[in-house]
């Protein structure tokens, strides 16, 4: 089977019902796409296929040979972070951190379908993220602070 | 990324007198003197690494005279000697050794700050090495909020008696008198002639000299604090949003095989017999492993079961799935939650043990005028880390590794140790970045299960705990029940008050007759109520464990402030008056309340000295008085709204919170407003205190409307997170203010405080928009999208 993961090509041999996120994580070393639930129920494990956020946990690797995933080491450009993830700093979301490569990703998704959320879209986006932390008021002010600079503010 | 974890994790070059090779670290000069362990001495790598001035680093050809051993062995909270937590490098690089776990409460920015501070070290060349698990750290256990209180004073002596040493170096150097050397910020300065040295190019003779003792040194003046109090940003937010953080379950080892357990239902429950040949059949898994099954006291044991070995983390959840086991049920197969709970609601009904006694509390009761009787009940808790726990171990020539999201590597290596008859030098624990913590992870029975398995493998194991392990297999928030009587005379005033307790006890994981909670858990939040009543008894009555019992975010304050702050809101409305005058006239006159002078009480005050730390009834009273001007506390609401107030003291810190919730017809309830002010005495950075305060908030309305887990026939009920919920984004309060008490005082905790009031000011803003009483949590659990205004069991 075959994937591109941040631009870099990978050839592996799985079974094809192996969820992505353990190719992800077990075969590819790429850790960042977390492991919280298992069932597409917490977010931790959030990634984009073909520029669309998915649960990486609960998609068979075999249905999506020959995709293009990003994860969120690949967010970045090579010189500077995400805005997403600048407002994620600006406004020091993160407390332990697990859960917030899925909620990055959440996040850069949501902007890009909407982007200029109310609070009511932010909520409604986000909902499917869990925080054990309670970041939840951080990150919907880093939502609108990354929204208010990706719209040129 | 491996390698960076492993940097990261480097033991430090007195522990090891290797240098740390991995970073292109060299010695300096061949007799390595700058390496040679020992007390005598404290070492400095010096690296020349990005350094282009390596020409000018002193050397001392000889140290002035022969350093004596370090006599800031003992300081107040411990060993303050400079090398255990400060390296400095050639290139001006400084490596803070930080002892204690990072979950997310920021224990390396603040522990770093705190260091930092008295070192005079430039910010941004600080790095930070997590300390393997050592007892020469003194305590490592991350809990109970008190990283900052056990540390500030000795952290704060180790910086400055390394700049001292530095400007010794200095003044030495150029032959001059230390008093006329100051350092600021890297550099060291004579002051008659302005002639400087960096701190990379002093390092290595200041790490020849000898340490002083404390009063020798001098700490910087709080007005000259710069990092102290700071706003300063988190040490760990940018390796997060670039997804390069390493958690335990991240670990990775050449050659590692993962393992997924399948325990026993039941506590103390046994395999009886399996049958793994539908799991070998799953291709990845390469073999089953049965564990020693737990005994008694179970403490931080592997709960024992079958593992199934594979090559990766889905063969062997795959695996697990296939096998067929008869299990032993064992001597907790009995255990319903439920009728646990009636059991103990009917032993509150008659006197236990008393743990506070002041009055009469029958004769004044039963004279009073009013009588206000309540009886309020908690489900078991359970904590969910987003990360459940894992662990990786991995034997070498009989030598034991172990990486684990644990929050006290100390006392998993001492575990490891006596559970595999070990010789504990012969262990190495590396804690990783934990995801998320709240108590579950200073159990360590995952990184035993590693230790175990690696080494009956002979490979390096990953543990993986599943969501459902994480769930079903907890150390559990007791359930509990308080009883309260309460006595009101003529003019609506408190004069008798009784809490009767009933939860059992998180010391029966080590102690298998404990079956009463105990004086130190009546002393988190029950025998501490600063009420000012003449007539006050706090007691409790039996409760058996059939469950681990472990403590969570905040322990028995928990339940307990959910009872006892709901109860005054009760008193308050059956004396006709608004909850918050109630609240602070219960409160009374400032005093200092000493428990202690009560009859029959024994108040640890969080094992802090009672003159340090006193309970401060005027430091209560104020931040209830300016959480009420914050919220606006009397404000006209709109229709379906309500407020609720809240305040305790809980790990020396004094906690008030205001909720504002809206209620429609329906019952949907939301959370429009939360404000929370706090007086944690001397804060290190306010930044993350706030996110504490906000995430600490969070995690008790959690629980406090779905967190229920309960037990079947001696097994969890709740398995994921579609039947054991979490408060999400769409529910978490819009406005959420905070407000932290400027103060003098000695550091206090601040992890846990916020949680205990976050429950009863919800319960009591929904009493106050709704008229109903919720006596029972969790409120809503997680199968109900609404309030059951029409519930029974609560009124």
């Amino acid at each position: 089977m075959k994937l591109t993961v941040n631009g870099e090509p990978f050839e592996f041999e799985v079974e094809p019902d192996m969820p992505l996120l353990w190719v992800l994580r077990d075969e590819l070393d790429i850790t960042g796409p977390k492991y919280g639930c298992g069932i597409a129920q917490c977010g931790a494990c959030t990634v984009h296929i073909d520029g669309m956020a998915v649960r990486s946990c609960s998609i068979p690797v075999g249905q999506i040979d020959g995709s293009h995933i990003t994860t969120i080491e690949g967010l970045r450009s090579p010189n500077a972070l995400h805005i997403v993830q600048q407002a994620w700093i600006d406004h020091q979301v993160a407390q332990c951190g697990y859960c917030q490569s899925g909620q990055i990703m959440s996040a850069v998704s949501l902007l890009e379908s909407i982007p200029n959320p109310t609070d009511d879209q932010i909520d409604q986006g986000m909902s499917a993220n869990l925080c054990r932390c309670g970041t939840y008021p951080r990150i919907r002010e880093a939502i609108k602070t990354a929204a208010a600079k990706l719209n040129g503010a | 990324m491996f390698s960076d974890l492993m940097n990261e994790m480097a033991i430090k070059s007195n522990i090891s007198d290797e240098p740390d090779t991995s970073k292109n670290v060299v010695p300096v000069n061949l007799s390595r003197r700058g390496f040679i362990s020992g007390t005598s001495l404290f070492v400095i790598g010096v690296s020349l690494v990005g350094c282009s001035k390596a020409e000018e680093i002193l050397i001392d050809p000889v140290p002035p005279t022969p350093a004596g051993p370090s006599p800031l062995k003992e300081v107040r909270g411990g060993d303050a000697t400079p090398s255990l937590w400060i390296e400095i490098e050639a290139d001006g690089k400084v490596k803070i050794t930080c002892h204690r776990a990072e979950m997310g409460q920021q224990s390396w920015t603040s522990m770093a700050q705190i260091t930092v501070e008295e070192l005079e070290a430039e910010w941004d060349k600080v790095e930070i090495v997590q300390a393997l698990g050592n007892p020469k750290y003194g305590d490592q256990n991350t809990d109970g909020s008190r990283s900052v209180r056990f540390n500030f004073h000795r952290l704060r002596v180790a910086g400055a008696a390394m700049r001292q040493m530095l400007c010794q170096a200095a003044a030495n150097h150029w032959g001059v008198e230390l008093s006329e050397c100051y350092a600021e910020q890297g550099i060291v300065t004579h002051t008659p002639s302005k002639k400087t040295l960096t701190y990379g190019q002093l390092a290595e003779a200041a790490g020849n000299l000898q340490v002083p003792s404390e009063d020798q040194i001098k700490l910087k003046s709080r007005d000259e604090w710069r990092l102290i109090g700071k706003e300063i940003s988190s040490l760990t937010v940018e390796k997060i949003v670039k997804g390069e953080g390493i958690f335990g379950q991240d670990v990775q080892r050449p050659g590692m095989v993962y393992a997924v357990i399948s325990r026993p239902p039941q506590v103390l429950g046994k395999v009886l017999s399996y049958n793994d040949s539908d799991t070998l059949a799953v291709q990845g898994v390469l073999k089953t492993v049965e564990l020693p099954a737990a005994t008694v006291p179970v403490m931080f044991k592997a709960l024992g079961g079958v593992a199934v070995i594979a090559t990766d983390t889905w063969a062997a959840i795959q695996g697990r799935q296939a096998l067929s086991i008869e299990w032993d049920k064992g001597p907790n197969a009995g255990f319903d939650s439920e009728a646990f709970t009636k059991v103990l609601s009917e032993r509150t009904n008659t006197s236990g043990t008393i743990h506070r006694k002041r009055g009469d509390v029958s004769q004044a009761f039963a004279a009073a005028e009013t009588k206000v009787t309540a009886e309020y009940q908690t489900a078991f808790f359970v904590h969910s880390p987003i990360e459940p726990p894992s662990a990786t171990a991995e034997w070498i020539g009989g030598e034991l590794e172990v990486w684990a999201c644990v929050q006290d590597a100390q006392t998993t290596r001492k575990t490891i140790s006596d559970l595999l008859s070990v010789d504990i030098e012969k262990i190495k624990v590396h804690p990783t970045w934990l995801g998320g913590a709240f108590g579950r992870k200073s159990k360590c029975d995952f990184a035993v299960e590693a230790a175990l398995l690696s080494r009956e493998l002979g490979k390096p194991v990953k543990v993986v705990w599943t969501r459902e392990d994480e769930i079903q297999h907890g150390y559990y928030h007791a359930s509990s029940v308080h009883r309260f009587e309460g006595g009101l005379d003529a003019d609506g005033k408190c004069i008798s008050y009784l809490n009767r307790a009933a939860f059992p006890s998180l010391t029966s994981i080590f102690n298998p007759s404990a079956d009463e909670a105990t004086g130190f858990e009546m002393g988190l939040g029950a025998v501490d109520v600063a009420f000012d009543v003449p007539n006050l008894q706090v007691e409790s009555v039996k409760a058996e464990a059939n469950v681990r019992v472990g403590w969570l975010r905040s322990v028995a304050n928990i339940h307990t402030v959910f009872a006892n702050q709901s109860f005054v809101a009760e008193m308050a409305v059956a004396a006709g008056r608004d909850q918050k005058d109630f609240l602070i006239e219960l409160i009374g006159a400032p005093r200092i309340m000493d428990p202690n002078k009560d009859e029959q009480t024994q108040y640890p005050n969080y094992g802090a000295d009672a003159t340090e730390y006193p309970l401060d009834t005027a430091r209560l009273t104020n931040v209830a008085n300016r959480v009420s001007e914050m919220a606006k506390w009397g404000r006209e609401l709109p229709k379906g709204h309500g407020l609720g107030i809240a305040v305790h003291r809980s790990f020396l810190t004094y906690v008030a919170t205001v909720v504002e919730v809206a209620v429609d017809d329906e019952g949907n309830l939301s959370i429009p407003g939360v404000w929370v002010a706090m007086d944690a005495g001397t804060v290190v950075n306010p930044l993350h205190v706030k996110a504490q305060i906000e995430g600490g908030t969070i995690f008790g309305f959690s629980n406090a409307l779905y967190g229920k887990i309960s037990m079947k026939n001696g097994a969890v009920e709740q398995a994921n997170f579609p039947d054991w919920r979490l408060l999400r984004m769409e529910e978490a309060p819009r406005t959420f203010e905070v407000e932290i008490i400027e103060s003098n005082a000695p550091p206090a905790g601040v992890g846990e405080p916020p949680t205990p009031p976050a429950a009863p000011a919800l319960a009591n803003a929904i009493y106050a928009a709704t008229g109903k009483r919720f006596r029972n949590l969790p409120i809503i659990g997680a199968d109900d999208y609404v309030l059951p205004l029409n519930r029974t069991e609560d009124a």
